[in-house]
């Protein structure tokens, strides 16, 4: 048992590209910064190479409609005809966390001493995404509604005994959307990361380790494809989960209840 | 025994959570199919409060995989 350690949390420690310091200050370009700015030249490329306005779309500029046409439905539905002004902020969240989830399994690691990151798997990134969508819920909130922006926290209909007992809970399950949204994403994309590099580590230790290894490591094989496929889901349902909880919260601060 | 196989037996009773949430997700997507075959012309209506559903109870899979990976990478202190 002398193998080298496959050490599955490496994949998300942030290294610095270019340091750079203002004061005490570390805003360093990392790696994080580096697939953040991947991830946008993407997004600029694909909706650039659909937005012609051509009479007769052709295919890329139906992948481009489809795209927006799904987020637009999205806000339509749940938020109705005033959610409008905020389809462009949902769809830059849907864009971006989609295409950062997706670039986190592109499996540049077969280049040697190379490999991708993840941006979406550090709470710093999904935790500023929520708060943003929560500020955004508040300031709406109380520019409409003012303090009867409170009056959320009391189900229409509640008889006033039960609303000493329901306005808390109300209170604490609005409280704690930032942290769920940010947590959920982030640690859906760590938790598939993780599986993944475990199962190729199986996989190395076992046709490592003889005939009986062998089998381990076809079978490991077979799993990391199945699992692979499964992450493309959790990707494209992590993404819509966010934007789709965004629509909805909105939804509350816009129309009460 | 000492602490850190204590750490590693406390990561593996973190992680049956999971596994309680995977009987919910389950469970949401299994309902949910049984009453679309019922009336497939409703289904679609329905998609967003599926996936409400779905991350409710995924949530809380992945409140417990953080909590196992929290004891597991713990400094092991004293």
């Amino acid at each position: 048992m002398a193998e080298a350690k496959i050490d599955p949390m490496h994949q998300f420690t942030v290294e610095r590209i270019v340091p750079l310091h203002i004061g005490p200050y570390d805003i360093s370009f990392t790696n994080s910064s580096l697939w953040l700015f991947i991830a946008l030249a993407l997004i600029f490329a694909f909706m650039l190479q659909g937005m012609k306005r051509q009479l007769v779309p052709g295919r890329w500029q139906v992948a481009v409609e489809g795209l927006t046409g799904f987020v637009d439905d999205m806000v339509r539905v749940n938020i109705g005809p005033e959610g409008k002004k905020f389809m462009p902020y949902i769809f830059s969240l849907f864009v971006l966390i989609l295409t950062a989830n997706l670039l986190g399994l592109f499996p540049l690691a077969i280049i040697p001493g190379q490999h991708q990151f993840t941006t979406t798997s550090h709470f710093s990134i999904t935790g500023v995404l929520a708060v943003m969508s929560f500020s955004i819920v508040l300031i709406v909130g109380f520019a409409r509604h003012g303090l009867k922006f409170f009056s959320l926290f009391v189900p229409h209909g509640t008889p006033l005994p039960m609303a000493f007992l329901i306005a808390p809970i109300e209170f604490i399950s609005f409280m704690v959307r930032p942290f769920s949204l940010g947590l959920r994403l982030f640690v859906a994309m760590i938790a598939g990361h993780i599986l993944m590099e475990v199962f190729g580590s199986f996989i190395v230790t076992g046709f490592n380790g003889g005939p009986l290894g062998w089998g381990v490591g076809v079978l490991s094989m077979l799993f990391i494809i199945f699992v692979t496929a499964l992450e493309l889901l959790v990707c494209a349902i992590q993404a819509y989960v966010f934007a789709l909880l965004t629509t909805l919260y909105l939804n509350d601060a816009i129309n009460l209840h | 025994m000492d602490l850190s196989s204590a750490q590693v037996i406390g990561a593996g009773l973190a992680a049956i959570g999971v596994g309680a949430a995977a009987i919910g997700v389950g469970n949401v997507f299994g309902s949910f199919l049984e009453s679309a075959l019922r009336n497939p012309a409703a289904a679609d209506g329905q998609q967003g409060r599926l996936f409400i559903g779905f991350a409710a109870a995924e949530l809380l899979g992945l409140i417990a995989f953080a909590v196992a990976m929290i004891i597991l990478y713990a400094p092991p202190s004293a």
